[in-house]
């Protein structure tokens, strides 16, 4: 009766780990990132602090790489079982549920291949660090498909962040709704900011 | 302007639920002040297509007649509204008609909603007040809540919610956001709220209430105005806690 795992429990807890860890990861990095606008040795400094954390693994597992496996994966699932209507009618917020759908797909393709060429890499024995990002972005193709994958991740945590207000139930009213949509709008907009002039600064 | 003369009608049209649908086009004459139940009635008056064929007239559902039943509910020009209340002077030619799709259809624009009432049975969405004895009168409601709870009983189980939701189709299990918010009317009665636990237990488990994505969409073409995305937040929140309270208890 309600009890034990429900898919309510479930579903909370996807849309928790969407916000933490997850989502106060992809902040945390991008603002990592954006030492690079200080120069080469600032990012180094910054990044080398991250690599050399104790029990980094441990860190790597549970903050970033479980949270995240489990939210894409039940993400994919749930993105697929929606019938999408964008054509059919046309608000603003179904167009962003549609968007919610397709950035969290992009997202997905996108951190596997900047897994595998950054973290794998680096296991593999490359050197992490300024000059492994300035060789894939000095690629104007790699570049390009990083900017979409920035601000697509970006755009699904902060709308991400919207919807799990109401998900959560903190959000109720309609006025704490629209109030949070412009919250929401305003985070997108800093954020793709900090992570679209960090890749910049790669280049 | 210049009063039309006819009335130009595009009709989806299917034997039964196991047979192809077509389209099939009339043409009838105008009237001023015509609904499209109206339209349907010129039609099975005289069942010929716009082609000159005889044909048989077209099936729909209507009871009220006055936008509280549901019952005549179909997509006219695009968009899930009741056959009723929709004024063909208001419509832009020529018009389209199709059953709703979230349903299996008997015939013709007449669907089967029993989904919905089926959910309605899974959610409790009902005051048990029978006793072996008298049980008295329950406790009073007050007067704020009764004005934003007489909204949410206003719903007529048109189905058009579930029309509009995303999650609403083949694939999920989704009851759809009106019997939610029936859950929220029922544990808002004060003798309702007594049962208030089985109702959300219901809500809670497959196809339940976190199956919503927050589209929205259920609450922009809801005919009642209900505020079916208050609900569903409001009942996420009643979920949250109630989970905390199975597993950490009360
Ligand atoms: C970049 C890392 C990611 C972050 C920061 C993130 C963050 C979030 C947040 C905060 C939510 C809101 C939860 C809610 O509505 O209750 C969310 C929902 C969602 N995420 Fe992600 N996510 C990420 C990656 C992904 C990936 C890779 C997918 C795979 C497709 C995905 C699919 C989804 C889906 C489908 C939802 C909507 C669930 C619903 O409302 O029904 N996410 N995400
Ligand atoms: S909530 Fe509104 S749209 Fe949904 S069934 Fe009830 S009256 Fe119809
Ligand atoms: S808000 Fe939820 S219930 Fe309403 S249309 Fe969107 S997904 Fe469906
Ligand atoms: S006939 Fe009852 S709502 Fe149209």
């Amino acid at each position: 009766m309600g009890q034990g795992l429900t898919e309510n429990f479930w579903r909370k807890l996807h849309s928790l780990s969407g916000v933490i860890p997850v989502g106060v990861f992809l902040t945390f990095h991008l603002f990592l990132n954006y030492s690079a606008t200080w120069g080469e040795a600032s990012y180094n400094a910054a990044s080398s602090f991250m690599m050399n954390l104790p029990f980094k693994i441990v860190l790597e597992l549970f903050v970033i790489f479980i949270p995240l496996a489990f939210h894409a994966f039940y993400g994919v699932y749930l993105a697929l079982k929606s019938k999408n209507n964008v054509n059919r009618y046309h608000f603003f917020r179904n167009w962003s549920f549609f968007f919610q759908r397709l950035t969290g797909f992009i997202a997905f393709f996108f951190v596997i291949w900047h897994v595998w060429e950054t973290r794998v890499q680096v296991t593999f024995g490359s050197e992490a660090g300024f000059s492994m990002m300035h060789d894939i972005v000095s690629n104007p193709i790699s570049l390009i498909l990083y900017l979409i994958g920035i601000v697509s991740a970006v755009y699904h945590f902060t709308n991400g962040l919207w919807t799990f207000l109401i998900t959560w139930g903190i959000t109720v009213s309609p006025q704490s709704q629209k109030t949070f949509q412009y919250i929401s709008i305003g985070a997108f907009i800093l954020l793709s900011f900090i992570g679209i002039r960090a890749i910049f600064a790669f280049v | 302007m210049e009063a039309k003369k006819s009335i130009r009608l595009l009709i989806t049209r299917q034997i039964d639920l196991h047979s192809p649908s077509y389209e099939e086009e009339f043409i009838i004459p105008y009237r001023p002040n015509m609904n499209i139940i109206s339209a349907l009635m010129e039609i099975r008056k005289n069942p010929v297509n716009a082609k000159g064929e005889k044909t048989t007239a077209v099936v729909w559902e209507s009871v009220c007649l006055e936008e509280v039943c549901g019952s005549c509910s179909m997509i006219i020009n695009g968009k899930p509204r009741q056959a009723c209340s929709t004024l063909i002077d208001k419509l832009e030619q020529p018009i389209r008609l199709e059953p709703l799709k979230t349903f299996p259809v008997i015939r013709d624009l007449m669907v089967d909603r029993e989904r919905m009432f089926e959910a309605l049975k899974k959610v409790r969405a009902w005051i048990p007040i029978d006793g072996t004895y008298d049980l008295g009168a329950g406790p009073r409601m007050p007067e704020k809540t009764r004005q934003w709870a007489y909204e949410l009983s206003k719903c007529m189980t048109c189905g058009c919610c579930l029309e509009a939701c995303p999650n609403v189709n083949q694939k999920s299990s989704f009851i759809g956001p009106a019997p939610l918010s029936q859950v929220r009317l029922f544990n808002t009665h004060p003798t309702g709220a007594m049962n208030k636990e089985e109702r959300l237990a219901a809500i809670m488990g497959t196809g339940g209430i976190t199956a919503c994505g927050n589209s929205q969409n259920c609450v922009e073409v809801c005919p009642k105005g209900i505020p079916l995305t208050t609900s569903i937040a409001a009942l996420n929140r009643e979920t949250t806690l109630q989970s905390f309270r199975n597993f950490f208890g009360s």
